[in-house]
């Protein structure tokens, strides 16, 4: 009798050897995709391919910076940023049980770009109150306005037991506090276009800081995600069902939860809001293998991690030297997927 | 019959007068095209006139005319005199309410403003003029001295502003001996720069700088910060927020200009001099020049 086949340690038993083989292909696939998308990061920036392949063979002291000091972090850092939010969709579809569900609904984005706003509004007051706030940063202040909102949403469900509650609410606290940085950037509109970078996205400043960061960040989520599996799958089949298996659905709603809000608040911190990728990444897993959440978990941030490195790389090809928002091709390319998922459903029925 | 011609007389007379107050009449009033392509007709010279942007409030101040001022702009602040005035709202949000309440002869505006077409509507005549770059000041200074009838001012205006800005560009390059520092400056961390093709640019050329960003790449592209690190800049122009953090970004630290710290910060209020296409660019380019004289290599 063969064992139950296994990656990263992870056994998944249940599953036929085909569908498992298909996994174990699918996840090589895009371990492959990666690699050249990380190759291919070291050629593309603001220099023709030829000068940087010299580079690469040649390098001298500034295209050494140029290659290992931007160009390897930046897409380093993005890979990770992109396994965070598709790590955080995953969660987030198996958690309110619906694929429509994204990383931001709960309210993160429109937390961070509150924190982002009240901290450039800061820098220049002269209140002594807000100057601290000044000093943050975007990068802490995103991530401290995303778990701001978090909270806000949980305060306002009245804990995380409601699915229905927490939607709402998430929805209300999204709206409420755009709102409120609509206000905000009414009274200083100079600071406009630095929120429109954050509200786009951009990798343009991941540094080996900024991915390390992202790095560790994404070990300690997916580490306690992977373990919750089960349970996700156990919530895929009702509520009812997850509690007559001897779950505690507040305790698994609520790690759950804090698994999404880290990953999602780091990954805003780091490259902004950055659209499509959670939302897209758990589909395209899906559309290929079929996968139980354990498998989800571990294929969607492979996926989105891709996915934000490709888009990455299109941002500063397609009118370099200078370059696109990278959140404004994530959603290009998701959004063309959403409608094609949509027209080949409607086809089928 | 006598008294039948004498009131046809009188009749003529009336007609002549009339006619000739007419032509008169006629003669007085001026049809200018603003930038947006409309025919604005000007029976008189305004004397209650509202702008809706810094670069010309500053320039109906700089010929003379800030006292037919009723409100500006929100971001107005020079002259002094004009702080206290009424503010009109921004550029796109302009309170058309407190506009229609000032019954202003005049509102000048952007060429981009949606602005104009409302206050058509309420029939308050608008001017629009569009000034991007160097060469679009003078027309500006001639268009608004036409309106105002100070012609000759507006003139005079033209001339200083040209003398300026030739005599500060001469005593650059002659102290530069030929030599041009190659400057990246920075509108917005994101990083926007201002490339030789915006306004900055065209005063940063005329200084006998070599900007790392040329016309190509538009008035002011979203660069990839790699970019920057490529050209490696004698010099940065860079706010002073942005400034104490620049090392931090990615590579940066090996810039030229950021490892000699040769870097130029402006206050807001000698930033608006240089950013603003008014009647002030030779005092922002003569900012930026003692930038460069003291830190340029």
């Amino acid at each position: 009798m063969s064992a139950p086949p296994t990656f990263l340690g992870l056994s998944v038993p249940g599953i036929e050897s085909r569908s498992s083989s298909r996994m174990l292909l699918w996840l090589a696939v895009c371990l492959t995709i990666t690699m050249l998308l990380t190759g291919a990061s070291l050629i593309v920036g603001t220099s023709s391919i030829e000068t940087s392949l010299g580079w690469l063979f040649a390098p001298d002291a500034q295209s050494s910076i140029i290659l290992w000091q931007i160009r390897l972090p930046r897409t380093v850092g993005a890979w990770f940023a992109g396994a965070l939010l598709g790590l955080a969709g995953a969660v987030a579809q198996g958690v309110f049980r619906n694929r429509l569900a994204d990383p931001y609904l709960l309210g993160t984005a429109s937390g961070a770009a509150l924190g982002v706003t009240i901290s450039l509004l800061a820098a220049d007051t002269s209140i002594a109150g807000l100057a601290w706030a000044g000093k943050l940063g975007v990068t802490a202040a995103a991530c401290i306005g995303a778990c701001a909102a978090i909270a806000l949403t949980i305060m306002l469900s009245r804990g995380v037991l409601q699915t229905a509650n927490l939607l709402l609410a998430g929805i209300v606290v999204a709206f409420l506090l755009s709102a409120v940085t609509s206000l905000l950037l009414l009274t200083k509109p100079e600071i406009w276009r630095t929120m429109q970078v954050f509200l786009l996205g951009s990798t343009g400043y991941l540094s080996w800081t900024s991915a390390c960061l992202l790095g560790a960040v994404f070990l300690i989520c997916f580490v306690p995600a992977a373990l919750l599996a089960r349970g996700l799958d156990a919530l895929s089949l009702g509520e009812d069902t997850a509690q007559s298996l001897g779950l505690s659905l507040p305790m698994l709603r609520l790690a759950l939860l804090g698994v999404l809000s880290l990953a999602t608040a780091t990954a805003v911190g780091q490259v902004g809001i950055v659209g499509f990728v959670g939302l897209v990444a758990p589909h395209l897993v899906r559309e290929t293998v079929s996968v139980n959440h354990r498998q989800l978990l571990i294929g969607a941030p492979l996926c989105g991690g891709a996915l934000l490195q490709a888009a990455d790389l299109v941002s500063r090809w397609i009118i370099r030297p200078a370059e696109l928002p990278v959140g404004a091709v994530t959603a290009c390319v998701g959004g063309a997927y959403l409608v094609f998922l949509l027209w080949r459903k409607s086809r089928d029925e | 019959m006598f008294c039948g011609s004498s009131s046809a007389a009188a009749l003529a007379i009336g007609i002549l007068w009339a006619l000739g107050a007419a032509a008169a009449h006629a003669d007085a009033t001026e049809s200018l095209r603003d930038d947006a392509q409309r025919d604005v007709a000007f029976d008189h010279p305004p004397q209650r006139i509202i702008t809706l942007l810094p670069s010309l409030t500053e320039t109906v101040c700089a010929i003379g005319a800030c006292d037919r001022l009723v409100a500006t702009d929100r971001y107005s602040q020079w002259p002094p005199q004009v702080r206290s005035l009424p503010k009109a709202g921004g550029l796109d949000d302009a309170e058309v309410e407190l506009i229609v309440a000032l019954k202003p002869d005049l509102v000048l505006v952007s060429r981009s403003q949606r602005i104009t077409d409302r206050l058509a509507a309420l029939g308050i005549p608008s001017f629009a003029l569009q000034t991007d770059r160097y060469g679009d000041i003078a027309h500006t200074v001639a268009t608004i001295g036409a309106i105002l009838g100070l012609k000759q001012e507006a003139g005079r205006l033209n001339e200083s502003i040209a003398a300026g800005v030739d005599r500060i560009g001469a005593q650059a390059l002659l102290r530069r001996h030929g030599a041009e520092p190659s400057v990246y400056f920075e509108v917005d961390r994101a990083p926007y720069a201002a490339g030789a093709a915006s306004f900055i640019g065209e005063l940063l050329t005329r200084l006998g700088a070599r900007n790392i960003v040329g016309a190509d790449l538009g008035a002011f592209p979203k660069l990839n910060p790699e970019y920057v690190v490529r050209y490696n800049p004698d010099v940065i122009f860079i706010s002073p927020k942005d400034a104490p953090a620049l090392a931090e970004r990615p590579g940066w630290d090996q810039i030229r200009a950021v490892k000699e710290h040769r870097l130029c910060s402006f206050s807001s209020e000698v930033d608006d001099t240089i950013v603003r296409p008014g009647p002030r660019v030779a005092d922002g380019m003569r900012a930026i020049d003692d930038c460069l004289a003291r830190v340029a290599p």
